[in-house]
């Protein structure tokens, strides 16, 4: 069996990202040539002058665009992060945040915040907080309807799912056309879809720091996790308290798909194709899987973004339809190759 | 390693699994646990490697609770080798080998491959170690399974049918390789003839309840045969070894005494 070096695949996929990030801010309809843009971007980081004719496009590049590709990268690594923890959490490869309905759960905690006028004072930190709160209700919710006492079967598991997530898209929908507010159809797409257009750079610290601890905590329990998705048992007899981590890995991963949702709303298939494309390259092993998912995952959001702001320019697709269009085939190509081998040999 | 199983009685939805338990498993002796299907084997074991906790009663390991013991540290000194393989996620053989040094502390990478490496060549998988677990045979499983147990080093081994899907030599083979790897070992077992000739001690439970205990061939007796596993067992001398066999067959169906003329 062949196998990419995972230093080599960490390095290169660095690259890649780096590589995107600048992509991702000089593609877009303003016409902004990339000379400008690397220009502005030296500009903006070493603090030079500019001229002042250039005042409008290096604020497109650096108020607008800039913190919307970082965003997208953190946004994209904490939705591979916790599909992976969701995964070997109910021991199956089919979930993952939006299919579980947990990211739909955080859109209507954020969405309460929105309508309630509540803590606005506190602006983003409100919103996550209360996504936060939802995500971990909506899971605990899952986690208890789906259980039985032969495990998670996978149908039963993503019955509840997206069971769940249509009734919690509901009272998204209800609480936005509710709050009255213009373009409330938009808004709506917005957060049953998900979108970056309205990233800005006070969104970026919150969501970022919780996405990196939220990695460096999952990665400091990568065997831990080995131990759990293989089974209670003998997650057990290695020493691992399989209910006590499963607890943790509740608070940790609605944490993350909370603040990630609250700046971004609910995308979809991330956190389940990234898992699974890392295990095809690096196999099952948490040590490995946790070191490259959240690097492909950033990679894939930030083109998809692009994609969503470049396919039907001037006008903007929700990027969770890009990634539906290309997650979908993969969920049922999941589904049909059933209950077993999902290594990816 | 000393275990001791005192007074375990296990509960589960208000049903009590076994009660009242006594077992004690001497340093250094491999002790076999029989009884039919649902008995409460498997429950037993499971207290004793802590994936249950007992309603009442302890299991010490040289006198201490194990379940007051530190999870990682009790991991140390026991492993086990639960009936579990409906994995989902498609390691390989030696990742899962590698899977029994996450208790220990102070490893290195180097050090963790050669003992993962020689518990591989103790069970007979060093050749599959880059092969999918999930694509193993069941015998396969079963001793990549117990390799994993090995790698932990343990001290004392819990075996939930260690020889289930293995073929009669491999059976042969990984009773006298866990009999000669040194640790104290509590295994269920299955065959009784298997169980006779490799246990020092024998506990027999039915419905939850030891009923029987003591050398092998002391406890395998016809009547306690019949009323235990319903089965008429004959036992005969193995015409080289001289060691003694259980045959078996089927009770005959009780009759009705035949109606007595007035």
């Amino acid at each position: 069996m062949r196998r990419i070096p995972l230093p080599a695949l960490v390095t290169g996929l660095t690259a890649l990202l780096l590589v995107s990030l600048v992509c991702g801010v000089a593609l877009g309809d303003a016409g902004i040539g990339p000379a400008d843009v690397f220009r502005y971007l030296r500009a903006g980081l070493t603090g030079g002058t500019l001229p002042a004719s250039d005042a409008a496009p290096y604020t497109i590049v650096w108020e607008i665009r800039l913190p919307r590709v970082v965003l997208g990268a953190v946004v994209g690594a904490g939705l591979a992060a916790v599909g992976v923890a969701v995964q070997a959490m109910v021991r199956n490869a089919l979930a993952d945040p939006f299919v579980l309905g947990i990211s739909s759960g955080a859109a209507v905690g954020a969405n309460v915040v929105i309508l309630l006028g509540a803590f606005a004072g506190l602006g983003v930190w409100a919103l996550s907080a209360s996504a936060f709160l939802s995500a971990l209700i909506a899971m605990v919710l899952v986690y208890a309807v789906a259980r039985s006492p032969y495990g998670f079967t996978p149908l039963r598991l993503i019955l509840t799912g997206t069971a769940l997530a249509f009734g919690f898209e509901a009272v998204t929908t209800v609480m936005v056309f509710g709050a009255a507010r213009g373009e409330a159809a938009r808004s709506v797409m917005m957060w049953l879809l998900g979108s970056l257009g309205g990233a800005t750079w006070a969104q970026v610290p919150l969501a970022g720091a919780t996405v990196l601890a939220g990695w460096a905590w999952l990665r400091a329990r990568a065997e831990p996790l080995n131990a759990l998705s293989v089974g209670d048992e003998t997650a057990a007899a290695l020493g691992v308290q399989p209910e006590r981590l499963r607890r943790e890995l509740f608070f940790v991963t609605a944490a993350v798909t909370g603040t990630v949702v609250a700046v971004s709303g609910a995308i979809g298939f991330v956190g389940l194709m990234v898992p699974h494309v890392v295990r095809m390259l690096v196999g099952a092993d948490h040590r490995r899987v946790l070191a490259v998912a959240p690097l492909l995952g950033a990679v894939l959001l930030v083109w998809a973004d692009v994609l969503s702001r470049v396919l039907l320019a001037p006008a903007e697709l929700p990027v969770g339809v890009i990634t539906a269009v290309v997650g979908v085939p993969a969920f049922l190509l999941l589904m049909r190759r059933g209950g077993y081998a999902f290594g990816g040999r | 390693m000393r275990l001791e199983l005192d007074h375990v009685t296990v509960e589960a939805a208000g049903t009590r699994l076994v009660e009242d338990i006594h077992v004690n498993v001497g340093k250094g002796q491999f002790v076999g646990l029989v009884g039919p299907n649902g008995s409460g084997k498997s429950t037993l074991l499971r207290c004793a490697y802590r994936a249950l906790r007992p309603a009442a009663g302890t299991v010490r390991l040289d006198g201490d609770d194990l379940h007051t013991m530190k999870p990682r540290a009790a991991a140390r000194v026991l492993a086990a080798l639960p009936q579990e393989t409906n994995a989902e996620f498609d390691f390989t053989v030696a990742e899962v080998v590698a899977m029994g040094r996450l208790p220990h502390r102070e490893r290195t990478a180097a050090g963790d491959r050669e003992i993962c490496d020689r518990a591989m060549a103790r069970t007979g998988v060093d050749h599959l170690a880059e092969r999918g677990f999930l694509a193993l045979s069941g015998g396969e499983k079963q001793r990549v399974l117990l390799a994993r147990a090995l790698a932990q080093e343990p001290q004392v081994l819990v075996l939930d049918e260690p020889t289930n899907h293995l073929d009669i030599a491999h059976q042969l083979d990984v009773l006298s390789l866990v009999r000669d790897s040194g640790p104290t070992v509590l295994a269920a077992l299955h065959d009784l003839n298997l169980a006779a000739a490799h246990c020092d001690v024998l506990y027999v439970i039915a419905a939850g309840r030891i009923v029987a205990s003591g050398p092998p061939h002391d406890v395998l007796e016809p009547e306690l045969l019949a009323e235990v596993f319903g089965v008429r067992a004959h036992p005969v001398r193995h015409p080289e070894t001289g060691a003694v066999q259980l045959l078996f067959d089927l009770l005959p169906p009780a009759r009705k005494p035949l109606p007595t003329a007035p």
